[in-house]
């Protein structure tokens, strides 16, 4: 017998939601099986990292805080995925719009309001973009590869982050901790009464289908997907490359500054040097998880968020390095890309030909 | 029939399926010793599986293939190779910047001694004429000589069947004579010749036996040098020929098109430049351009269409506008359209919708967009409306332009363009990979389109296309486009030695009329 791939003749819709929740339900499979065979028990350690969040409510608003920079990093990224701009730097310029955030806070002084608010929202989706455009004159004008600098940036952005935090934004009175001075009660975004869930993740719950409506009904969500489907066939409809490549780094910039800046002015309200959290880079698993459609990534970005959470319950509970859940997203990535193929292929099992004698063996 | 020999190649009841299309189905037929033998069909007909089973590219479903008698299972190409196949593909597997020698030693299974396979490459070239020098770098050599690196590869491992894919297509007329001369010389020394084609009289000149194919399908074995080209036409067509119908006496009007003094230079270090191309193309006229693969056909599109725009404004008017340095964009504003020679990928996305690819190039003309918004019902009922005028076989305007076959996805590109009415159209190998009855429907929507005014360029390889087409016609060489000549007045041989690179005096060679198909 033999497996033999089959192109379909179109693209099968029913493989492109299932490989992403089969993907997910084989990292726990292999979860099991790899940590029972290190000693630890496997099965305790995936239920706790990814079904206790969403089991226990008191994890909710966790996972929902997780989730808004998670989802809104992972829309601007898919924009670029699918038009085959690969921008690796979304974690510098989350950091930017961080710190852009912050330098409006910490240039209003006292004053307050929603004025501020949005002039700090602005100023973070702008910084993101900034740094976003970088990669793009690199790529545009010079044929950088914008993997490889918008990576670079990143690091540049953390060297940023730690002169501006230790150095000339230090907060006076923190007690030389390298940090910002906090925000004050009325700069920091609104949270909903009794929670923790700041106004980042309703931004985060409405921009999925604004983004739909732009992939799916404007010319720009058309240029965008021609250019990354057929570059010959986008050239040939008119559509300027360089231009795509812009628009695509700069709205992944800017959706990565966004989310920068709402982390800060609604969850930490301060900035230290442990504020990068990788977001920028789970984002990337985010992207691909929700097959770059908007709701595919508000779904996907839920469940990181749920292996974030998690993973902190099984530091306590069974005892595994935070780090683990790196681990499961990682798995995700990798099975989500390798089941890619059945979107395209089917599989077929041949029986063994009749055995004939061989020629010229 | 005299005493029956065994047959070199024998194949019977070969079936092969694919998603959605049986490509051969109860195929058989025999090959002797010597015998130059044809394998008929349109594009699409199952010649191209067929012998990729021979040749060990892909196994059959179903069905027996006997070599000298016996039965084979062909496990791959380097087994062919080791019972005496030989094949010479239609697109040609060879590095530009490397020798001919080093291109042949890299597709040999043996590992020789360069000067030990240096002599034996010269021995075959000398034994049938095949003039080519073996350190010369492939990037300096034109197609023609390309394809005799190609049959030297295979002469080298002396096959006793030679199956020749399609091998004129790429060819001057007078190259295409010299090749019959090195295969009736191989034939008479006993090699198998399987001659894949579908040039009719090339076949009627060539072969002994003619295998004809259509729909995957064994119509008949026949003797070509009895039959007709028109009977051997309508068994692999399986229908009467549609003429194209041209209003006599047609007057042109003022020029649309002018292409004057046009530069490009090349892409890659093995791009071809266009130097210095005028020519102009008057309201209603049909203007060929023809010349062997490979010699700025593409960058010559792609200057035109508007994909690579001039630095100079003046080297393009479009109805007096200069649009030289216009964007393809802002050319089809003016009134231009253009249909690149590649179908899936470049003309069309394959994974979008017919719908979504009225978008492509007709959202402009059509006013398809409204405040950065795409008005999709419209698109949709354009594309079902060149679905139906074009007799597009397809679903519907949902169906993805991967899902269609290729004459059916051309029909469907070229109705996109043509119902926008442009002033002026460029099109690219306009029916290559195409069956007949589709070539025939966008032969005639070419000429109807110019009846209504319009100027049109046609860029092919196919001379007898442009022949038939066309009212006026020029050659292009090497990035230079020759000066324009009447085709009622065309000379085939002047043509031909045109496309093969030779300018000027052409009074050695006997006059022939060109005559159209």
């Amino acid at each position: 017998m033999r497996i033999k791939l089959e192109k379909r003749p179109e693209p099968s819709r029913l493989m492109l939601v299932i490989t992403p929740i089969a993907s997910v339900l084989l990292t726990m499979l292999v979860g099991v099986v790899v940590f029972d065979a290190l000693g630890i028990d496997g099965q305790r350690a995936v239920v706790d990292i990814f079904l206790t969040p969403l089991l226990a409510s008191y994890k909710w608003q966790d996972v929902a805080v997780k989730a808004a920079p998670l989802i809104i990093i992972g829309l601007g990224l898919s924009i670029g995925n699918r038009a085959n701009v690969w921008n690796i730097g979304a974690e510098g310029q989350y950091i930017i719009g961080a710190l852009c955030a912050a330098g409006i806070g910490i240039a209003a002084g006292t004053s307050g309001g929603p004025f501020i608010m949005v002039l700090m929202v602005l100023a973070g989706i702008a910084g993101g973009s900034a740094w976003a455009s970088v990669p793009a004159v690199l790529k545009t004008r010079l044929g950088v590869n914008e993997i490889l600098s918008s990576l670079m940036f990143t690091y540049v952005a953390l060297q940023v982050l730690s002169y501006l935090v230790g150095g000339p934004w230090k907060d006076p009175n923190g007690r030389n901790f390298p940090a910002t001075a906090p925000l004050t009660a009325d700069q920091a975004l609104p949270l909903l009464p009794f929670t923790s869930v700041h106004l980042g993740v309703g931004v985060a719950l409405v921009l999925p289908f604004l983004f739909w409506l732009l992939m799916s009904k404007s010319v720009f969500g058309y240029q965008i997907r021609v250019v990354g489907s057929a570059p010959n066939a986008a050239r040939h409809g008119g559509f300027d490359s360089n231009q795509t490549v812009w628009l695509a780094m700069l709205i992944g910039g800017g959706m990565a500054g966004l989310a920068g800046a709402l982390e800060f002015a609604g969850a930490l309200k301060t900035i230290n040097l442990g504020f990068p959290s990788g977001y920028g880079f789970t984002a990337i698993i985010v992207s691909f998880l929700g097959r770059l459609h908007p709701i595919g990534v508000l779904i996907a970005g839920i469940v990181l968020a749920v292996t974030y959470v998690g993973g902190q319950v099984a530091q306590t509970t069974v005892h595994i390095p935070n780090a683990t859940a790196g681990i499961f997203q990682a798995m995700m990535l990798f099975f989500i890309l390798a089941s890619d193929i059945f979107v395209r292929y089917r599989v077929r099992f041949i029986p063994a030909a009749k055995s004939a004698p061989a020629a010229g063996e | 029939m005299q005493t029956n020999p065994i047959p070199r190649l024998e194949l019977t009841g070969i079936t092969k399926r694919f998603p959605g299309v049986l490509a051969n189905d109860n195929v058989g037929f025999s090959v002797l010793p010597g015998e130059i033998h044809a394998l008929l069909g349109e594009n699409g007909a199952g010649k191209s599986t067929l012998v990729k089973m021979i040749y060990g590219i892909m196994q059959p479903d179903a069905g027996q293939i006997r070599w000298n008698g016996a039965p084979v299972t062909v496990q791959n190409p380097k087994a062919a190779r080791k019972l005496g196949i030989g094949m010479v593909f239609q697109h040609f597997s060879l590095f530009d910047a490397m020798t001919v020698l080093e291109n042949i030693a890299l597709g040999l299974d043996a590992n020789l001694p360069q000067r030990e396979l240096e002599a034996k490459i010269r021995a075959v070239m000398q034994q049938y004429r095949l003039l080519l020098d073996p350190h010369r770098t492939v990037s300096t050599l034109s197609v023609g000589e390309r394809q005799r690196i190609e049959i030297v590869r295979a002469l080298l491992l002396n096959p006793s069947l030679l199956i020749m894919d399609e091998p004129t297509s790429v060819l001057t007329p007078q190259e295409v004579e010299q090749l019959f001369v090195v295969l009736r010389k191989l034939a008479s020394e006993g090699c198998s010749i399987l001659y894949i084609s579908h040039k009719l009289h090339e076949i009627k000149a060539l072969c002994d036996t003619a295998t004809i194919l259509r729909g995957g399908k064994l119509v008949d074995t026949c003797d070509p040098k009895v039959e007709t080209s028109r009977s051997m036409a309508e068994k692999m067509i399986g229908a009467g020929l549609k003429e194209i119908k041209k209003v006599a006496g047609r007057t042109f009007g003022q020029e649309r098109m002018i292409v004057n003094r046009l530069s490009v230079p090349g892409i890659g270090p093995f791009g071809i430049s266009l130097h210095d191309i005028n020519f102009e193309v008057k309201a209603g006229e049909i203007f060929g351009i023809a010349g062997v693969a490979g010699n700025g056909q593409n960058a010559l599109l792609l200057a035109l269409s508007g994909e690579v725009p001039s630095d100079d404004a003046d080297a393009i008017t479009v109805d007096g506008a200069r649009v030289g340095t216009l964007s393809a964009k802002q050319r089809r504003l003016k009134g231009m359209a253009s249909v690149p020679e590649e179908r899936n990928g470049h003309a069309a996305v394959p994974e979008f919708t017919l719908s979504d690819n009225t978008i492509l190039t007709a959202r402009d003309r059509l006013h398809m967009v409204s405040g950065g918004l795409i008005r999709s019902g419209m698109a949709k009922t354009y594309a079902g409306e060149v679905i139906t005028s074009f007799a597009v076989k397809a679903l519907g305007p949902g169906a993805t332009a991967g899902s269609l076959s290729g004459g059916n996805l051309q029909k469907y590109i070229m109705g996109r363009e043509i119902m926008q009415k442009p002033s002026v159209l460029v099109v690219s190998q306009p029916t290559w990979g195409v069956d007949a009855g589709a070539a025939a429907a966008i032969h005639q929507a070419l000429v109807d389109l110019a009846g209504q005014g319009s100027a049109i360029v046609v860029i092919s390889q196919d001379l007898d296309e442009l022949l038939s087409l066309c009212d006026t016609l020029a050659v292009i060489n090497g990035g230079r486009l020759s000066k324009p000549m009447q085709v009622a007045e065309a000379d085939i041989n002047e043509i031909g030695l045109l496309m093969g690179g030779i300018h000027g005096d052409t009074s050695a060679v006997a006059p022939e009329r060109a005559h159209a198909h």
